[in-house]
């Protein structure tokens, strides 16, 4: 009987192709598979097409083809969308005309982001237009460029007449500034959370099991990384500090919603990097902001602000991890052969 | 639209494997190689369906049993199926493209229009069958057309004119329909007694123009029991996105009226 794992003698010399085979027999025995294509030493378990693995185990779905502009950009929208409400808010009340004008800016400033960040997504500058080409009502993708060309349009719109009102005061430039900011307020609110409809109408399972909430959740860390923006950009109030832990619990109990389901379809939101990402996401835009406010609010003077602004930049995190971490989950989804086949 | 609902009934029961169609699929539409990797999954080096695979020839291989005669013909199954887009009556793709280049042709057919898309990825998530891919390159996404180019000019699909034993039909829907319920008692008095029509006329999909008889369960062909259209979602995700809005809008007045004057 021959040694498997004897070596040839000293005559033979293509040692690189007898290494390999002892790479695979190795990776076989350890994994009790080997991932070349094509190689199926004995032992390694036979590729299957069966109703209890479908076709091999390939997956039927196709992965999303958006890399980083995608989440970045449902990042930059959600916080944007809730900036500019939260200026009109600010304006029409009357309690703080400073920060209204910052958030005019700052919407104005996110919707040409978002914009230069879906150009990108899509390769050219002339493909974008193609959005406006037709308005489906059943396409939440065209509801969104629209609402997106609508909100870059008033937000610009109100951010200049600012600009210019701050040089000359001029009546019609003032209303006319009113008006536009307005509208991008209007345009703000389905900015900021269309996007959780966007993933979840989809056939990818863990975003379409979570349709109903993921528009709040993407709102409420929308909203809660505007105001941190707002108030990393020097703007202090209990408005403001307000806003933010009312976000703060509205995300605790999506955490718990989502942490309370029992359901294999929500896997890829508690295990693995993904699992990860949006646990970590959530936990930096629930619990841990909130706590930071509350203890911020029995706080006085410049450590007060400083616990503000670390709830302020965990909260940003958050939302971006939040983002990032959902398209991984759809990702992982996917790559589950078994949940479009009801295995 | 005078024009008659055409389609695909791809009869697994005739298939011989011989990937004429994938070939004929290919050359025709000037679609790029898959390359020469190959899967180790029975006769198959291509995968799936992808944006440069419009015809894929799936290779079904049951499990040879241990000992004498496993492999004989009475334990060993080895199904071929040339999968292809299944022209949903109510498609995913064309429902949610914003662009509107995904159109229905005058033959019933499901086809992007190549100038028109735009490379949003938003057809590759929204169909149930995982069909439209976005080529990497390109940036646009890309199917199978069912030849509509051909289609116009009166000639069958390339892939069915290749087809060497019938195994791809192109013909009328509503003939093939009846053909398939024939071919079915055909096959069943024949003593074939696990092939299936696939036919998901009971889901949101609301039927294919791409029909598939199969042998044994369609789900070991990557056959989804019960494909959806992403659409039926959009109802629960809009209502979850007024709560979203309400909140923010009613939240923000509220804090600041609230709060006192800055």
């Amino acid at each position: 009987m021959i040694d498997p794992l004897q070596r040839p003698s000293p005559e033979y010399t293509d040692w690189s192709r007898e290494n390999r085979l002892f790479e695979i027999r190795r990776e076989a025995q350890e994994k009790g598979r080997v991932l070349t294509p094509g190689v199926r030493p004995p032992g390694a378990p036979f590729p299957v097409a069966s109703p209890e693995t479908g076709y091999y185990g390939i997956p039927l779905l196709k992965q999303a083809p958006w890399t980083w502009e995608i989440p970045t950009y449902f990042f930059v929208g959600g916080a944007t969308g809730s900036a500019a409400m939260i200026g009109a808010a600010a304006r029409w009340t009357g309690r703080d005309l400073e920060l209204a004008r910052d958030c005019r800016y700052v919407a104005a400033v996110g919707a040409i982001v978002s914009s230069a960040l879906l150009i990108g997504d899509l390769g050219r500058p002339a493909r974008f237009l193609a959005m406006l080409r037709v308005f489906k009502r059943q396409s939440p993708m065209s509801v969104g460029a629209w609402t997106l060309f609508g909100f870059g349009t008033f937000s610009t719109a109100a951010a200049l007449a600012e600009w210019v009102n701050g040089r000359f005061d001029s009546a019609p430039v003032r209303i006319a500034g009113n008006v536009a900011e307005a509208l991008s307020a209007l345009l703000g609110l389905p900015l900021a959370s269309y996007t959780g409809v966007l993933i979840g109408a989809s056939v990818v399972p863990v975003w379409n099991h979570s349709v109903e909430t993921l528009p709040i959740h993407f709102g409420m860390t929308g909203l809660n990384s505007a105001v941190s923006i707002l108030e990393l950009m020097g703007h202090h109030s209990r408005a403001l500090s307000m806003l933010g832990m009312g976000a703060s619990t509205v995300e605790i109990l999506e955490g718990a919603h989502i942490e309370g389901r029992k359901n294999p379809v929500l896997e890829p939101l508690k295990r693995g990097t993904s699992g990860f990402l949006t646990r970590l996401g959530g936990a930096l835009s629930g619990p841990v902001p909130l706590a930071l406010r509350l203890t911020a609010a029995f706080t006085t003077g410049r450590r007060a602000r400083k616990l503000c602004r670390i709830a302020a930049a965990c909260s940003i995190a958050g939302s971006m991890l939040t983002r990032i971490g959902w398209l991984r989950a759809g990702q992982a989804s996917v790559k589950d052969a078994r949940l479009p086949l009801q295995i | 639209m005078s024009a008659t609902v055409t389609g695909f009934l791809t009869d697994s029961t005739l298939c011989i494997g011989c990937k004429a169609c994938e070939v004929a699929c290919k050359e025709w539409n000037g679609l790029s190689a898959d390359g020469l990797n190959w899967t180790g999954n029975s006769y198959d080096n291509t995968g799936s369906v992808s944006y440069g695979t419009w015809r894929h020839v799936k290779f079904v291989e049951g499990q040879p049993k241990p000992g004498l005669g496993g492999n004989a013909a009475q334990h060993f199954s080895w199904e071929f199926s040339s999968d292809v887009c299944k022209h949903c009556e109510v498609a995913g793709c064309l429902e949610v493209c914003p662009t509107g280049a995904i159109v229905r042709t005058e033959f019933g057919g499901v086809f992007i229009q190549p100038d028109v898309c735009n490379g949003c990825g938003y057809c590759t998530v929204s169909c149930p069958f995982g069909v439209v891919q976005r080529d990497p390159d390109d940036g646009r996404a890309f199917k199978c057309t069912f030849c509509y180019d051909r289609q116009k000019v009166g000639l069958q699909p390339a892939c069915a004119q290749a087809c060497p034993t019938e195994s791809i039909k192109f013909g009328p829907l509503a003939r093939l329909q009846v053909d398939a319920k024939e071919r079915m008692k055909e096959l069943r008095s024949r003593g074939m007694h696990d092939a299936q029509l696939y036919d998901p006329q009971d889901s949101s999909v609301e039927g294919i123009h791409a029909l598939f008889i199969v042998r044994g369960d369609p789900r070991q062909y990557n056959l989804p029991p019960k494909p959806e259209v992403p659409t039926i979602y959009q109802k629960a995700g809009w209502r979850g996105a007024a709560v979203a809005a309400g909140i923010l809008a009613i939240g923000s007045i509220l804090a600041f009226l609230g709060s006192p004057k800055q």
